[in-house]
C-alpha cells in the first residue's frame, strides 16, 4: 500500500510509551511522574483542562522539550530516532496555521514528504503518489491545486491529516481534531481514523470535547499535570474519574460539549 | 523639474544616464540589491519579521564601523552585529519579564546608537550620509564587487535552502517534529537579513534598507496566492523600481535612496488598490441582492 507506515517503526507492541515522565519549565512543573503504555492500532483519547499538560505532552512526544526526569518510547525507540523514521506527525488546530500563507494544497501535503527527501527536497514519482493517494484518501483530490485559504475549516484539517498520511508517520497527534469541521468532514476523519487503527497507527487525540471520546476512542488518558488514569474508555470513562480530571467539574458534563477553560483556577 | 522632463526625448531620458560609468555601476548595482532584497522580502513578510528586519539592519551599522576601523570587509563586521543584535534580543526576552517588541525597540536603537557614536569618534573616510541615507551614484568599483558576492551568498543559500525556509515561514512545527532544524533554518535566515542589510545599505542607506526587505514582499503577497510567483514578482518589483528609482534621481536630481523607496511604494500602492483579488478597490461581483 502506497501509505503504508514506515517499515522501521512497524508491529511494535507499544506505539508510545511514557515512563515516569517529569517537564518542567524554568522550575515551574508542567508534568510529572507521567507514566502510560498505549498500544500500536488504538485510537486514544488525551483529557484534560486547559494547562493541564496536554500540549507538554504532546511537545515531548515530539521531541520539542527535553524531559527533565523519564523516559519516553515511540515505537519503542528513543524520540529522535524515531524523528528521524518520520514516525510521529502532529495535525494543528485550524488556528494555528496562516491560512493567508501564498501556498496550494498539494504543497502543504507534499511537505509530508520533505523528511524523506533529499536536501533540496525535490519531489521524486513515489512522492508526487504518496501525495496523490494521501489527498485522495481524505477527499480533497481536486481541490489539490486550491491556496490552503480557499478551503473550508474542515478541509483544511483534512488537509493536515493527508499530510499526516503522506508521512506515513506510525504515530499521529492530532489536537482538537472535531472542533469547528462539518458533518462531511467528521464523518470521513471517523472513517480514517478507524482504518489507521486497521493499519497499527497510534492516535492520540487531545480535546475537550468528551461526547467524542466516549464514541470513538478505545483508550483514553485522563491528565491533570500528571496521568490521573488511563486505559480503556468503558472503564476509565467514569464520572468519578472525570470529576478528578476536571477539579470539581459536574459529572453531566458527559451529556452536553464541555467547556474546560471556565474552570481554570 | 517639469521643464527638465518636457525638454528631453524619451531616448535621451533611457540613454544619456548610462553614457556615464557611474550611472551604469549605480544601474547595476541597485537592480542587483533590488533583486535579493526582493527574493528576501517574501519571506520576512510571510514570518512576520518586519520589525525584526528593522531591527538588524539598524544594528548592522556599529559592525559596519568597526570593520572599516579594523580593514575588514563591511560584511563581516554586518554580519557580527546584525546576527548579534539578535542573540541579544533572545537573551534579554528570556531573562527578563519585557515583551518582545520592546526589547527588539531597546535593542536595535541600542546599537544604532552606538554607531552613530562610533562614526563620529573613530576618525575614518566613512561618510555618516552615506551609511545613512546610501550613495549609489558614487559607488566604488570595490565596493560593486563586494555587493556581487553578497549577493551570490544570499542567493544561493536562499535557492538552496527555499523549501525548508518555506515549510519554516508556514509551519515550524512540522519542520522541527519530522527532524528539520529550525534553530540552524532561524540563524540561517537572519544572516542572510544582515547580509542583505549590507548590500541594501550601499544603494539607500541604513534608515530606509528596511523597506527594500518588506515593501517588494508585501506588494507581491496582495497579487499571488502561489509562493513561487510571489517571489518571481517580488524580485521583478523591487529591481525595476530600483532602476526607475535611480533614472528619476538622476534626471531631477532628488535624493536616490528616497526616491527608489519611494517608488517601491508607489507600487504597493497600485497593488493595494488594484490587485485583482485582494486589492480594496477589486470589481464587486455576486454584489445584486
Amino acid at each position: 500500500m502506497n501509505d503504508a507506515v514506515n517499515d522501521s517503526n512497524q508491529l511494535q507492541p507499544f506505539g508510545i510509551e511514557a515512563n515516569e515522565l517529569c517537564v518542567d519549565y524554568n522550575g515551574t512543573v508542567a508534568l510529572y511522574n507521567a507514566s502510560l503504555k498505549l498500544k500500536s492500532g488504538s485510537i486514544c483519547g488525551l483529557v484534560g483542562m486547559n494547562g493541564a499538560g496536554k500540549s507538554t505532552f504532546f511537545k515531548a512526544l515530539m521531541g520539542f522539550i527535553r524531559p527533565s526526569r523519564g523516559t519516553i518510547r515511540i515505537n519503542g525507540l528513543e524520540v529522535s530516532k524515531a524523528q528521524r523514521d518520520q514516525a510521529v506527525a502532529y495535525v494543528p488546530q485550524n488556528e494555528g496555521i496562516d491560512c493567508s500563507f501564498p501556498i496550494s494544497v498539494w504543497e502543504v501535503v507534499m511537505m509530508g514528504r520533505y523528511g524523506s527527501m533529499n536536501f533540496l527536497r525535490i519531489p521524486r514519482e513515489s512522492d508526487r503518489k504518496a501525495v496523490w493517494h494521501a489527498l485522495e484518501r481524505v477527499e480533497l483530490l481536486e481541490h489539490r491545486n486550491k491556496p490552503i485559504g480557499f478551503l473550508s475549516g474542515g478541509q483544511r484539517k483534512r488537509a493536515f491529516l493527508a499530510r499526516a498520511i503522506a508521512q506515513r508517520a506510525s504515530v499521529l497527534l492530532l489536537d482538537e481534531p472535531f472542533s469547528g469541521v462539518d458533518v462531511r468532514t467528521e464523518k470521513l476523519m471517523s472513517e480514517l481514523f478507524l482504518q489507521f487503527r486497521q493499519e497499527g497507527r497510534t492516535i492520540l487525540i487531545s480535546t475537550h470535547d468528551l461526547n467524542h471520546v466516549r464514541d470513538f476512542c478505545d483508550l483514553v488518558v485522563l491528565i491533570n499535570k500528571t496521568v490521573l488514569a488511563y486505559g480503556k474508555t468503558s472503564e476509565i470513562f467514569t464520572s468519578e474519574n472525570l470529576t478528578l480530571t476536571f477539579g470539581g467539574l459536574p459529572p453531566d458534563v458527559l451529556s452536553g460539549p464541555a467547556t474546560a477553560e471556565g474552570f481554570i483556577e | 523639474m517639469i521643464d527638465t522632463f518636457s525638454s528631453i526625448s524619451p531616448l535621451t531620458f533611457l540613454f544619456e544616464p548610462i553614457t556615464h560609468e557611474f550611472m551604469r555601476r549605480a544601474l547595476m548595482v541597485s537592480a542587483l540589491v533590488g533583486g535579493v532584497c526582493g527574493l528576501l522580502s517574501c519571506y520576512m513578510t510571510l514570518k512576520g519579521w518586519a520589525l525584526m528586519g528593522d531591527a538588524v539592519s539598524h544594528a548592522v551599522m556599529p559592525g559596519v564601523v568597526v570593520a572599516y576601523a579594523l580593514g575588514l570587509p563591511f560584511s563581516i563586521g554586518a554580519f557580527v552585529f546584525g546576527v548579534g543584535s539578535v542573540a541579544l534580543i533572545g537573551f534579554v526576552k528570556q531573562k527578563s519579564r519585557i515583551k518582545e517588541d520592546t526589547v527588539i525597540g531597546l535593542v536595535f536603537t541600542g546599537f544604532f546608537a552606538l554607531g552613530l557614536v562610533l562614526v563620529s569618534k573613530i576618525k575614518s573616510n566613512i561618510d555618516l550620509m552615506h551609511i545613512l541615507f546610501g550613495s549609489p551614484l558614487g559607488i566604488s568599483q570595490e565596493d560593486v564587487e563586494h555587493t556581487l558576492i553578497i549577493s551570490a551568498v544570499v542567493v544561493a543559500i536562499l535557492l538552496l535552502f527555499r523549501r525548508d525556509l518555506m515549510l519554516y515561514c508556514f509551519d515550524a512545527t512540522h519542520a522541527r517534529s519530522i527532524g528539520i532544524n529550525t534553530g540552524v533554518l532561524h540563524y540561517l535566515l537572519l544572516s542572510v537579513l544582515s547580509l542583505s542589510a549590507v548590500a541594501g545599505l550601499q544603494t539607500v542607506g541604513i534608515i530606509l534598507v528596511v523597506a527594500m526587505l518588506i515593501t517588494p514582499g508585501a506588494t507581491a503577497y496582495l497579487l499571488t496566492d502561489r509562493f513561487d510567483r510571489m517571489t518571481y514578482l517580488a524580485i521583478t518589483s523591487s529591481a525595476i523600481s530600483s532602476v526607475v528609482g535611480v533614472y528619476i534621481s538622476y534626471w531631477t536630481d532628488i535624493e536616490t535612496g528616497g526616491s527608489i523607496v519611494l517608488v517601491q511604494t508607489l507600487i504597493f500602492l497600485v497593488a493595494f488598490l488594484f490587485a485583482p483579488r485582494y486589492g480594496i478597490l477589486k470589481p464587486q461581483r455576486n454584489h445584486h441582492i
